[in-house]
């Protein structure tokens, strides 16, 4: 009954906003209320809206950080334990920040995972996917600039390390060095301006281009674990995918248990384990930046250490950036480097199998390798997993082609 | 597909193996952030010992005596020897350049060395490791330090331990001699029991001087459990 007071409030704003902004119920439709997903997502279709999470968390946590936070060389690192002890609750601020940061790294990467298991990527998602890899890419630099702002030992040799990367490009090599550091060595000037990059520019960036990935999935709807096109069975009379259902409130139910049981083992890390025994906060950058200290083991955080061990693998530092930059370039390929008839891991032969399983192995094998000093052994099988990691890419058109497939189901397969 | 599981888990088995040095090994503290009494005899030792040299400059008197269930009176008539307010940070009078002239480094600031380090355990390890050495300056080394230029200021406590070291492996010529034990030389006012006590206090102390969020983790405090560090982990991985 709309006697009720509350009822005649929210109507009367609702007609309210229908008449001046028509086309937002539109939107909320389109994208929520009436845009069918398949109806057998599983597990692996937390990990879009756990990223989504996450993002918010950076930028939300990332706000309260910047109250307290100096961006300069003399006072960064002490500004940091300031939030660490003398603001309240700066600890778990900071905790968040510092956690969210790994936590983001790890669902993005079970999102691509995702992708490659159930071929989200082939037609017509390519643009999808596309998107979802320069996400990927700003999220890295994104990182990056982040981790130099405590401005510890690990923060300055970091940024040192990478930073001169860009020296072996030919000719401009070392002024443009200069160019982004805007010294000749990393100091105030360079933690001033990746401050700026990681608070304005590269989230900016992030916000628009998950929006552009929403807004390119949304327009050709999404793909399931049987990789089944739901537009082709629709009812008759409503013109609705018979295994679709309304992402709302079906899915944002879904996403919410997702979510949940995610932040109980977020939550569980940041109470008892934040630095999770050097890998999320590492030892050495609670040592104060220091250019006349070299640490004697440089080495970026564990998300980017399956590249970094790719670069020490390869002995010419031009090859090895051009190797490492390829290496993480490589995704954007995918799309044109599948050829199988089906999307779905679920209808294809035992090749597609074995290879994911061994790039996946692979990859965490090179992430270990990364981290540790490196001795001839180590750098050896980095050789041979950097080798594997791009023939998996280069040789997907073969094995894609050639590996055997079942029939795919008319209508998805779900259980209850 | 079970042999090629087995056959990486080797692979990474042996690098893992040949990666890991063979260092000192790292004794474990039994360091436990809920033991108050613990973190208060760790205070009161590392005031009269230590801050001489080292400061704690990320620590205020004020926040020490509240987590650690101190007053203000007890803080400052028996610990806070200067003329430091209580709510200030408790720092040094000693000049970075003076202890460079004196001990030949300047001795370093502690708030986060057992972040540094990982644990609290290295430092238990290394309050436990220094010997007789007449070569050094000072007359002292550390096994798991070497060449620290920190003399052992808990030796009345701890006594004199001279080290003992085997031939190198493989006989190389100019390979370090490896650390085999300690001897006693002279026995100090406590037995190595009640010294260990004291190393775990201090550095458990300093655990907490790292991060006092530690303390205040509400989980910690609601569940009344400890705060599982790395090496704990480790260690429970291992054993499993």
């Amino acid at each position: 009954m709309s006697t009720n007071i509350i009822n005649r409030v929210i109507g009367s704003a609702n007609d309210w906003m229908q008449e001046r902004a028509p086309g937002l119920s539109q939107w909320w439709d389109r994208h929520a209320a009436k845009y069918y997903a398949p109806k057998n997502f599983n597990f692996w279709y937390f990990f879009g809206s756990l990223a989504l999470l996450m993002f918010v968390n950076q930028i939300l946590t990332g706000i309260w950080l910047t109250m307290n936070f100096k961006p300069s060389a003399a006072e960064a690192f002490d500004s940091v334990e300031y939030i660490m002890r003398d603001v309240e609750w700066g600890w778990l601020i900071r905790y968040m920040h510092s956690t969210g940061a790994s936590a983001f790294f790890i669902v993005v990467y079970l999102h691509m995972f995702r992708g490659l298991i159930y071929g989200s990527y082939q037609k017509p998602r390519e643009l999808v996917w596309t998107l979802g890899v320069v996400i990927f890419l700003a999220l890295m630099a994104e990182a990056f600039f982040g981790y130099v702002l405590p401005w510890g030992q690990m923060s300055y040799w970091g940024a040192q390390v990478i930073t001169s990367l860009f020296s072996a490009v030919p000719v401009i090599g070392p002024d443009l060095v200069e160019f982004i550091r805007g010294d000749y060595l990393i100091s105030d000037v360079t933690l001033n301006r990746f401050f700026a990059l990681h608070v304005i520019a590269v989230p900016f960036v992030l916000a628009g281009l998950i929006y552009l990935h929403l807004m390119a999935l949304h327009e050709v709807g999404s793909n399931n674990p049987d990789g089944v096109d739901i537009k082709k069975v629709k009812d008759k009379a409503t013109g609705i995918p018979k295994d679709g259902i309304a992402f709302h409130p079906y899915y944002t139910v879904k996403d919410l248990f997702g979510t949940s049981f995610f932040l109980m083992i977020f939550a569980f890390i940041i109470f008892f384990e934040p630095s999770v025994g050097g890998w999320f906060l590492e030892h050495d950058n609670f040592s104060p930046a220091n250019s006349m200290v070299t640490p004697q083991h440089i080495k970026p955080v564990w998300y980017f250490t399956p590249y970094y061990a790719m670069l020490r693998a390869i002995p010419d530092k031009l090859l090895g950036v051009i190797v490492m930059g390829a290496a993480t370039l490589i995704f954007f390929a995918v799309p044109w480097l599948d050829r199988s008839k089906v999307k779905s891991i679920r209808y294809r032969g035992p090749i597609t199998k074995i290879m994911l399983t061994l790039f996946v192995i692979s990859f965490c094998v090179l992430g270990w390798l990364g981290a540790q000093s490196g001795s001839d052994t180590q750098k050896l099988v980095a050789q041979v997993l950097t080798f594997f990691y791009f023939s998996f890419f280069f040789t997907m058109p073969i094995w894609t082609a050639v590996d055997k497939t079942k029939p795919v189901p008319e209508r998805v397969t779900f259980d209850h | 597909m079970k042999k090629l599981i087995a056959l990486v888990f080797t692979l990474v088995a042996s690098l893992a193996q040949a990666s890991g040095d063979a260092g000192i090994k790292i004794h474990s503290s039994g360091a436990d952030l809920s033991d108050q009494a613990s973190l208060q005899r760790g205070a009161a030792l590392f005031m009269n010992y230590c801050m001489g040299c080292h400061s704690l400059k990320y620590l205020r008197y004020s926040r020490m005596a509240a987590d650690l269930g101190l007053t203000e009176a007890q803080v400052m008539s028996s610990m806070n020897f200067t003329d430091i307010k209580f709510g200030e940070a408790m720092t040094v009078a000693m000049k970075p350049a003076d202890g460079e002239k004196w001990i030949g480094k300047a001795p370093p600031d502690l708030s986060l060395t057992a972040r540094v380090r990982g644990s609290a355990d290295w430092i238990y390890t290394y309050l436990k490791s220094f010997y007789r050495d007449p070569s050094r300056p000072l007359g002292w080394n550390n096994t798991l330090f070497p060449a620290a230029s920190m003399p052992n200021v808990l030796w009345e406590l701890q006594g004199v331990q001279s080290a003992v070291f085997d031939a190198p492996h493989g006989g190389q010529a100019g390979a370090a001699p490896v650390f085999s034990h300690f001897e006693p030389v002279q026995p100090g006012r406590l037995n190595a029991e009640e010294y260990d006590q004291v190393a775990r206090d201090i550095s458990n102390f300093l655990q907490y001087a790292a991060e006092p969020a530690g303390l205040e983790a509400p989980a910690n405090r609601r569940l009344g459990v400890g705060f599982p560090r790395g090496a704990d982990l480790a260690h429970l991985v291992a054993e499993a």
